[in-house]
């Protein structure tokens, strides 16, 4: 097989359990909503995804009690996606515009942001409620 | 065939294609299956990124230049960084500079292989594809955990890295680097004895050493074509002017330059197992120290809208030199900001790798340049006035009939 090196590896492969990760099941279901409101009423069982590495930089959590509404987030956000809310001063998120750098959580000198592991944030509406974090 | 003139066919190709950085318009002159020139039209898409970033802080575009490419990521992030650490005069910190060593060749790593993938793909060869980006998965996976995200790594900021490397990542990156080195042998056995491949890449797409120096070619397209060009070597930035680094050229695995494809996979296969090498050296000669300049972003943002005055940043990415013109006046933003991406460079070498080739080698010519991808989405081809559309699957499917021919 001088020439054809690539036929002995494609036999070994054979014999290999595949490398994907077939989250959420193992054939697409017909319609992923509806598969994950099953699997939420325990009528079908999800295959887990891949875990999240050590610092991820998912979705953002906001504590609003420590705020002191400095407005240091809003200024290095890259993507304009905080606003600050001048009548309680306090900040909204959009996570919709989120670009996940994490650097809003670095500034914030009362360290009240945290990026959390959540990173399955599809949604149909932008304004959605899952995509605002105040 | 008499005397007589024939007009050329004419073969546009682009011009957007969504899966490339710099979108193109290609206008093929074809006599029968074979080209005969070759012209292109780049800057079909301006996604306005320079103009984003006159509107925002140093902070703020270091993001926005992960942006630019997902590929090479890191390597915008860091000409940006250097740029503007050279107007503010930053001395960014040793270990910092080790780190931001580590990434770029953990991008290297994975982007020669992503293309490795791509290539053997546009040959019609799926399964070493499949192969392929398998084993790319593990240089992501350490991209990950070193970064927290698989692509854009927001690990670069101005003054340095924003995230040390621990002592138990440091097992991670070496069982990483062991295995890319015990499968080195085996891709370039899997690419370059492989018969299907040195059909196709051999004596394809030639380009010339005087071509190349003379249409600026970077990176592994200049180096595939005998120019020993590498910033790494010729102007060391971060920590490569501690390592020693030599540009990788075919002659030195095949003992002759052609400038051919193949050639083009040799150099960039080989530099998989040097970026290896590079990294192994970082780690153990890591300094211990401060990983950035000014942890505090809010003093960071001070001392940027002191700067005044212009400086470029280069940086040898995967596809060759990306280049970063920064110019700032005293204010919040840059008044002045200019990339020029390697793959901008390596563009104009495409006319002479193509000229005399057939339509069917378009597809891995094209990609042996490493253009970020499947340049040819769709391709209409006039024939007298009647006129039919090639998409990228129709090329992909002339591309292996073409090697089932020549298996024949």
């Amino acid at each position: 097989m001088a020439l054809l090196p690539m036929f002995p590896e494609l036999l070994k492969q054979l014999f290999r359990t595949p490398a994907t990760n077939t989250f959420p099941a193992k054939y697409l279901p017909p319609s992923v909503t509806g598969f994950l409101e099953k699997v939420g009423a325990g009528q079908a069982a999800l295959v887990p995804p891949v875990p999240t590495p050590p610092k991820f930089r998912g979705k953002i959590e906001y504590q609003r009690d420590g705020c002191i509404g400095c407005s240091l987030c809003v200024k290095v956000c890259p993507s304009n996606a905080i606003e600050l809310l001048e009548e309680t001063k306090r900040i909204r998120i959009w996570v919709d515009q989120c670009i996940f750098c994490s650097q809003c959580t670095d500034i914030c000198p009362k360290g009240g942001l945290r990026m959390t592991d959540a990173f399955l944030l599809a949604d149909e509406d932008r304004y959605s409620e899952n995509l605002i974090v105040e | 065939m008499s005397g007589e003139k024939k007009a050329p066919y004419i073969v546009p190709i682009g011009p957007t294609h969504p899966a490339l950085k710099e979108p193109v318009m290609f206008t093929f002159e074809m006599d029968g299956e074979v080209i005969r020139d070759v012209d292109f039209a780049p800057g079909q898409t301006h996604r306005g990124i320079e103009w984003m970033g006159m509107r925002r802080n140093p902070v703020q575009i270091v993001h926005l230049t992960d942006r630019i490419c997902g590929i090479c990521g890191v390597s915008h992030t860091l000409a940006f960084s250097r740029a503007v650490e050279q107007v503010a005069g930053i001395e960014v910190p040793e270990r910092a500079d080790y780190i931001r060593t580590i990434i770029a060749e953990f991008e290297r790593i994975q982007s020669h292989l992503l293309w490795a993938g791509v290539a053997a793909h546009e040959l019609g060869f799926d399964s070493l594809l499949h192969l392929t980006w398998r084993v790319r998965e593990q240089s992501m996976d350490v991209i990950e955990n070193l970064t927290g995200n698989r692509v854009n790594y927001a690990l670069v900021q101005v003054g340095g890295v924003r995230r040390d490397i621990v002592p138990e990542q440091h097992r991670i990156i070496e069982d990483c680097l062991s295995t890319y080195e015990g499968l080195l042998g085996k891709l370039l056995d899997l690419f370059l004895h492989d018969k299907t491949i040195a059909m196709r890449c051999r004596n394809i797409g030639f380009l010339s050493r005087d071509d190349a120096l003379k249409l600026c070619t970077v990176g592994p397209t200049a180096r595939a074509s005998g120019v020993n060009v590498d910033l790494r070597q010729d102007y060391p930035y971060c920590a490569y002017g501690d390592l020693d680094i030599r540009a990788i050229l075919p002659d030195q695995h095949l003992g002759e330059t052609r400038g051919d494809v193949y050639d083009r996979i040799v150099v960039r296969l080989l530099e998989v197992g040097q970026s290896c090498g590079i990294v192994r050296q970082c780690l153990s000669e890591m300094p211990a120290g401060e990983i950035t300049a000014e942890p505090k972003l809010a003093k960071l943002l001070a001392i940027c809208k002191k700067a005044r005055g212009e400086a470029i940043g280069r940086v040898e990415a995967p596809r060759g030199e990306c280049f970063h013109y920064v110019m700032m006046d005293g204010k919040e933003s840059p008044v002045a900001w200019k990339v020029k991406a390697s793959s901008y460079s390596n563009l104009m070498s495409w006319i002479p790798m193509l000229k005399g080739e057939q339509i069917a080698d378009i597809p891995i010519v094209v990609a042996s340049i490493d253009p970020c991808l499947s340049c040819t989405d769709r391709v209409a081809v006039v024939r007298g006035g009647s006129r039919s559309i090639l998409s990228k699957d129709d090329l992909h499917r002339l591309s292996v009939e073409k090697t089932r021919r020549m298996q024949q």
